[in-house]
């Protein structure tokens, strides 16, 4: 078999053999059950409570969570934002890099507080380390807090009647000191061995082979990259991210790198597996979030190896697959797997331009973010989908002739309201978004040229992309598009916001509710949630719901420039 | 009553035709977000038609107006599934209604507080009114061949009632005063005796009247999965609302002008219009069908309910078993001859009008009638001695009163034991068998000696076992109540198949039996009938009352059954099932449409600009007018052709919920993905014929 899929195959196979035993550790934490990192971090864990003042054996309701996840965010965000703007004159800033301007520095706090990490900046000119060192504090702080809050729902998923779901700023604790700091810690370890600077010395100059002297921007970078992968946040050290050789030197830290991604979104969903002891269930989840990944990711590496076919069409021989805008040392598809795997969950790292794949290779990267739950990013992954899952729990009891249940709490109006308005929120942002932009664009393109290099399908497809990429907190981007003007500032800047919270506001809301409902044990007649019978339906509802209402949009943007550039030649 | 009504007859289809315009009135499809956006959709068709007719940049008037028509026609067929339930509730209705029509009542209009005795009633006390003019707590007298004007209790007297005009069962009921069958239901016929009865209803609020409003819709709230489910639809909606007017601005920045008839018909054809407009006809038509079963429901959520429940508590006598037990076996005592001890039985037993006695007498073969009992007198059973038998005279006999009992196997003993006579150890291991095997022994003395052992056995009805099966695969747990010993109980609960039993059941224990499941959050149904049933009947979340019941355990019940049929709880469950099944599979095909609608009307849309998107059309409609009339025919025929399976219900089968959810998303969700691809192709293929 060609070496390039065994290489895919191999990355895919290591992120399930480890996420099995880090969804049971993981599912230990939660459960406040012995672990071997104990010794070393309830010492530690005891002191920052005992420092702050917070007593974590304190449980909460739903909505106590919330406000303490709300208010440990809107803590932090006044702080980065002072920090960005005050960097010249802070410690740590060797290169001595300039504050950035107050609306550049609220556009990135926005964005790393939000998990998405879209950047308007190069991290080597624009930030300080200091500058680095907060916004690797943040990739840290919102990958805790999706883990965090998905533990509360967990919590809630419990078979037993309460309104108490456990201690929102231990959850938090742990999921730094337990899950996110040990992995990477290792990570960080196997990048700084193949090269990847850790530093707080500045720039180093080199001599070229033309004898020219370079300055190669350094810093802190190995830690920070190491959390940008394993916390699904994506934004890079580096301007160009991971295709930078100092950011992804070679092709084992582009397994490490790849591997992150993934790892904790599938551990959170084998951890639901331990915590409920629903093994099954988590099987069944597992099972919908592979099988809509699979049907991403096999085109889309397909396509990419086989080459643009315009390309063809000039007679230019593509043995490696289509290499526009990709990485000579990862090739076509490891670029196209990484592609798929960073637009699935929430990462938006890339390790190749997303603007120069082909047509429908940039569709289902787009679909990846359209659906924004195929595995997902950390915590918020498990909490897009089971939204879906209520939705299909509703249509699936009915159709059993039964008044719905999940996990023997009943669903009734007011939870199918809240996941509805949840699944509504998607399309309205991405597609009201993009049709704004349209409407300005179409209304005037002279006024508006410089947002598009390329007009026609491909620019409607960047439009798209952009919206999908703040709306499901990616960060990613089809590089073509001039954003950094006040109208993408602002209105990204806005569905980052929304598309961040309220999917966790609405899922944890319809969580607590049913936790605090009656538990009804099952029957002969309950729907059972566990088969692959449900599986199949939940992915029919993802289909139907997440994918199909943005086919119109997909058709005029990728489906319409793949028919006609690729199909009519 | 008919309960075989044919689904379209002419009748109703008329009044249903008449009725589907009168429900285009916008206040009315208000209550249907689904429809009401359409009946929009079409105005503004109307609208852009008009003005087609001077400016041809929204296309010809003939193809504006024929979308027009299209939607006008879906709107139609929704406004008929629900009139046409309706009206088939309706007519269910007045068959109903028809026994309580204006019948003459005579009251008894003297002061009550003074000491008057019925049996002393002149005949000037009594008024003629007619039955509308009966209020609560009036008191009227009825004798054979009489019509009871008004629901009400018994208050003196028995009678034989023919009940058939209500339950359809022509044989004859016995209601008497006191106890627990002392209902009676207006419209039915008194064929003997005469009585005194109180009415229990105001006019127009009974049991009937409550039902018919319901069924005829004028009463009828949404349930509380119907408004989930209008929710879930309404979500839909607004997302086709989203994808629909943001496709205006992107069709502009592709410069692909889509026209206004285009824009309404994906909308029309994305929302879900089938389950939108036939929701409310499965709602009424899942009452109707509890109706057609003789069931009384005093709102839709109580149907809902029952399709919900756990635990179904029944009685084991005229549930479990037939009626009451019967005798099955004489033993008699070492040295008895079978000859005189069967003579003994039948003379004790001649007096006993209880259907034991008889089953004992009709065992014997011997005709009572034949024995010379001048002078005998008959012991009643009471609770105290717990037998009963017949002194016969002393002139009859050897010169000596011959005391017959027979009763409990204690009782009996101790009577023999008083008197100085030993209960004998083979007739003590005997009564232990009997009982073991389920049956209830009779032990017979004859001057204070045991002469014998008669055994009474319960009959289980036929077919009961199956019905338990089927419950249990619905994931139901039933439970037998009865007054039986432990072991009697056992026997029975096994041989039936029940899964739990309560024996010497008194009416604290069952409804602690059911506080205690719904703590543990199951759903519990009973059926009752006796005043010592109604605060479990109120606890119970399905609770069924008999017609003949009491009074107050039809208040306290939330259904009321006219056939008294004890069974009835299994059909009211499965009615529940189906009206909730119903609705999930119409959802599920409806949306499922959705995948078929999109291929074939969004390159519709854009293939006149983008002709390389001629790829998407894998239909290969004929033209982007055929194609989008199809979708919307389509779109508009399948309400009709599923309003015969809206008001049937969708079939429940008891194979268990993912069988279940198998089987109903193969046929309705794959089959709403495939069905509309041909469906949309035949149609365009017979269109393109005209364009």
């Amino acid at each position: 078999m060609n070496t390039e899929i065994l290489g895919v195959i191999l990355m895919y196979a290591t992120v399930v053999a480890l996420a099995i035993p880090l969804g049971r550790y993981i599912g230990k934490v939660f459960n406040y059950e012995k672990t071997w990192l104990d010794k070393i971090f309830n010492p530690l864990d005891k002191l920052f409570f005992k420092l702050s003042g917070i007593n974590p054996g304190n449980e909460m309701t739903w909505k106590q969570h919330l406000v303490t996840l709300l208010t440990i965010n809107g803590f932090w965000f006044i702080i980065s934002v002072f920090v960005l703007t005050n960097m010249s004159w802070l410690p740590l800033n060797p290169d001595n890099n300039p504050s950035m301007s107050w609306d550049l520095a609220f556009n990135t706090s926005v964005s790393f507080v939000s998990n998405t990490n879209l950047q308007h900046y190069s991290g080597e000119t624009s930030l300080s380390y200091l500058g680095q060192l907060i916004l690797m504090l943040w990739q840290f702080i919102s990958a805790a807090t999706g883990i965090a809050i998905c533990a509360v729902v967990f919590n809630a998923m419990k078979e037993r009647t309460t309104e108490k779901l456990g201690n929102f700023f231990s959850y938090f604790v742990r999921s730094c000191t337990r899950i996110l700091f040990p992995i990477a810690f290792i990570g960080a370890v196997i990048l700084v061995f193949n090269g990847t600077p850790m530093t707080f010395d500045g720039k180093d100059s080199i001599i070229t082979l033309e004898g020219a002297q370079q300055n190669i921007s350094r810093g802190p970078a190995a830690a920070f990259i190491s959390i940008k992968q394993l916390g699904t946040n994506g934004g890079g050290y580096y301007g160009p991210n991971s295709t930078n050789p100092m950011e992804n030197p070679n092709y084992l830290t582009n397994i490490v790198e790849t591997v992150f991604i993934f790892l904790i979104p599938i551990s959170l969903v084998f951890a639901l597996g331990f915590i409920l002891k629903r093994r099954k269930l988590a099987i069944m989840i597992y099972g919908v979030m592979t099988a809509g990944f699979l049907c991403l990711v096999i085109p889309t590496i397909y396509f990419e190896m086989n080459g643009n076919p315009a390309i063809a069409e000039m007679g230019i021989s593509q043995n490696m697959g289509s290499m526009e805008g990709k990485e000579v040392r990862f090739g076509s598809a490891a670029s196209a797997y990484w592609a798929i795997n960073t637009t699935n969950t929430s990462n938006g790292s890339v390790n190749a331009m997303h603007d120069s794949l082909t047509p429908l290779s940039g569709m289902f990267t787009m679909l990846g973010m359209m659906i924004n739950s195929f595995y997902g990013g950390v915590g918020v992954g498990f909490i897009n989908f089971y939204v879906f899952i209520i939705l299909a729990v509703f249509i699936g009891g009915l159709m059993v002739g039964r008044t719905p249940e999940f996990l023997g709490k009943k669903v009734e109006a007011k939870e199918v309201k809240i996941a509805m308005m949840i699944a509504l929120l998607h399309p309205l942002m991405i597609l009201g978004g993009t049709a704004l932009a349209s409407f300005l664009y179409a209304g005037n393109p002279e006024a508006y040229a410089g947002w598009l290099n390329n007009p026609g399908y491909h620019g409607f497809g960047e439009f798209l992309y952009e919206f999908c990429s703040a709306s499901a907190n990616n960060g990613s981007g089809f590089e073509g598009l001039g954003d950094n003007t006040p109208f993408w500032n602002i209105s990204t800047g806005l569905i980052m916001l929304f598309g961040r919270y309220l999917p966790i506001i609405g899922p944890v809301a319809i969580a607590g509710m049913l936790a605090s409902k009656k538990y009804i044990p099952e029957s002969a007649g309950t729907l059972k949630t566990e088969t692959s019978t449900f599986g199949i339906l939940v992915f029919a509802v993802i289909a139907i719901v997440a994918a199909l209402a943005f086919f119109p949009a997909l058709t005029l943007g990728p489906l319409a420039e793949y028919f006609s550039f690729c199909v009519a030649n | 009553m008919t309960n075989n009504t044919s689904l379209f007859q002419r009748s109703l289809v008329q009044e249903a035709l008449k009725e589907s315009f009168v429900k285009l009135n916008p206040k009315i499809m208000f209550r249907n977000p689904v429809m009401f956006t359409v009946e929009i959709g079409t105005f503004i068709m109307l609208v852009v038609s008009g003005y087609s007719l001077s400016n041809s940049s929204q296309g010809g008037f003939g193809y504006n107006f024929t979308i027009f028509l299209l939607l006008l026609l879906t709107l139609l067929f929704a406004n008929f599934a629900e009139a046409i339930a309706e009206a088939r509730g309706k007519a269910q209705s007045d068959s109903l209604r028809k026994t309580r029509e204006e019948t003459p009542a005579r009251v008894i209009s003297i002061e009550k507080s003074s000491d008057f005795k019925f049996s002393n009633l002149k005949p000037s006390d009594i008024q003629q009114i007619t039955s509308l003019q009966l209020k609560k707590g009036d008191l009227f007298i009825c004798e054979a061949g009489d019509i009871i004007p008004a629901d009400g209790e018994i208050i003196e007297g028995l009678a034989t009632i023919d009940e058939s005009a209500i339950t359809g069962e022509s044989a004859p009921v016995i209601r008497e005063a006191g106890g627990d069958k002392s209902s009676v239901t207006g419209g039915t016929k008194v064929l003997s005796d005469r009585i005194i009865v109180k009415v229990s209803t105001e006019q127009g609020e009974s049991f009937l009247d409550k039902m018919i409003a319901l069924v005829e819709g004028a009463s009828r709230q949404k349930t509380p999965n119907e408004i989930a489910l209008t929710i879930l639809l309404a979500g839909f909606t607004l997302v086709f609302i989203i994808v629909t007017i943001t496709l205006k601005p992107f069709a502009d920045y592709a410069n692909t002008p889509i026209s206004i008839a285009a824009f309404i018909s994906l909308f029309v054809c994305l929302i879900p219009t089938t389950i939108g407009g036939l929701l409310s006809a499965i709602g009424i038509a899942g009452m109707d069908r509890a109706l057609r079963a003789n069931v009384i429901t005093k709102s839709g959520k109580a149907v809902e309910t029952a399709g919900d429940i756990d635990v179904l508590l029944l009685d084991k006598t005229g549930t479990i078993t037939i009626g009451n037990r019967k005798a099955t076996n004489f033993y008699p005592a070492n040295g008895v001859n079978e000859n005189s001890f069967r003579k003994s039985i039948v003379l004790s037993s001649m007096a006993d009008e209880t259907p034991e006695g008889k089953s004992i007498i009709e065992l014997s073969k011997i005709d009572p009638l034949t024995f010379q009992v001048e002078g005998a007198r008959f012991i009643k059973f009471t609770a105290e001695t717990r037998s009963s038998g017949i002194d016969l005279p002393a002139l009859q006999a050897e010169n000596e009163i011959t005391r017959i009992r027979k009763g409990a196997a204690d009782a009996i003993k101790s009577l023999c034991e008083k008197a100085g006579n030993a209960f004998p150890d083979e007739i003590a291991n005997r009564v232990t068998q009997i009982s073991s095997n389920g049956g209830t022994p009779l032990v017979v003395s004859e001057n204070e000696k045991v002469i014998g052992v008669i055994e009474l056995q319960d009959i289980i009805k036929p077919g009961i076992q199956e019905r338990f099966v089927r419950l249990r695969k619905m994931g139901i747990k039933t439970v037998m109540v009865t007054g039986d010993n432990p072991l009697t109980a056992r026997f029975i609960a096994e041989k039936a198949g029940v899964d739990d039993f309560i024996a010497e059941a008194k009416p604290e224990d069952k409804m602690n039996y059911i506080k205690q499941e719904q703590s543990e959050g199951r759903l519990v149904a009973m059926m009752g009938d006796g005043t010592n049933d109604a605060p479990a009947l109120a606890q119970a979340d399905v609770g069924v009352a008999m017609n003949s019941g009491t009074q107050a355990a039809k208040e306290a019940g939330n259904m009321v059954d006219l056939d008294n049929d004890p069974t009835k709880l299994i059909e009211v469950v499965e009615i529940g099932k189906q009206l909730l099944m119903t609705r999930g599979t119409l959802t599920t095909f409806s949306i499922a449409n959705d995948v078929a609608k999109y291929f074939a009307i969004i390159p519709a849309l854009f293939i006149v600009a983008i002709p390389s998107l001629q790829g998407l059309n894998i239909m290969n409609l004929h033209s982007p007018e055929s194609a989008i009339l199809s979708a919307v025919i389509f779109n508009a025929l399948v309400i009709p052709m599923l309003i015969p399976l809206a008001l049937k219900g969708v079939a429940y089968k008891p194979i268990g919920a993912s069988a279940l959810l198998r089987r109903n998303l193969f046929i309705y969700g794959l089959g709403g993905v495939i069905v509309p691809f041909i469906g949309i192709k035949l149609i365009d293929i017979f269109v393109s014929l005209f364009i």
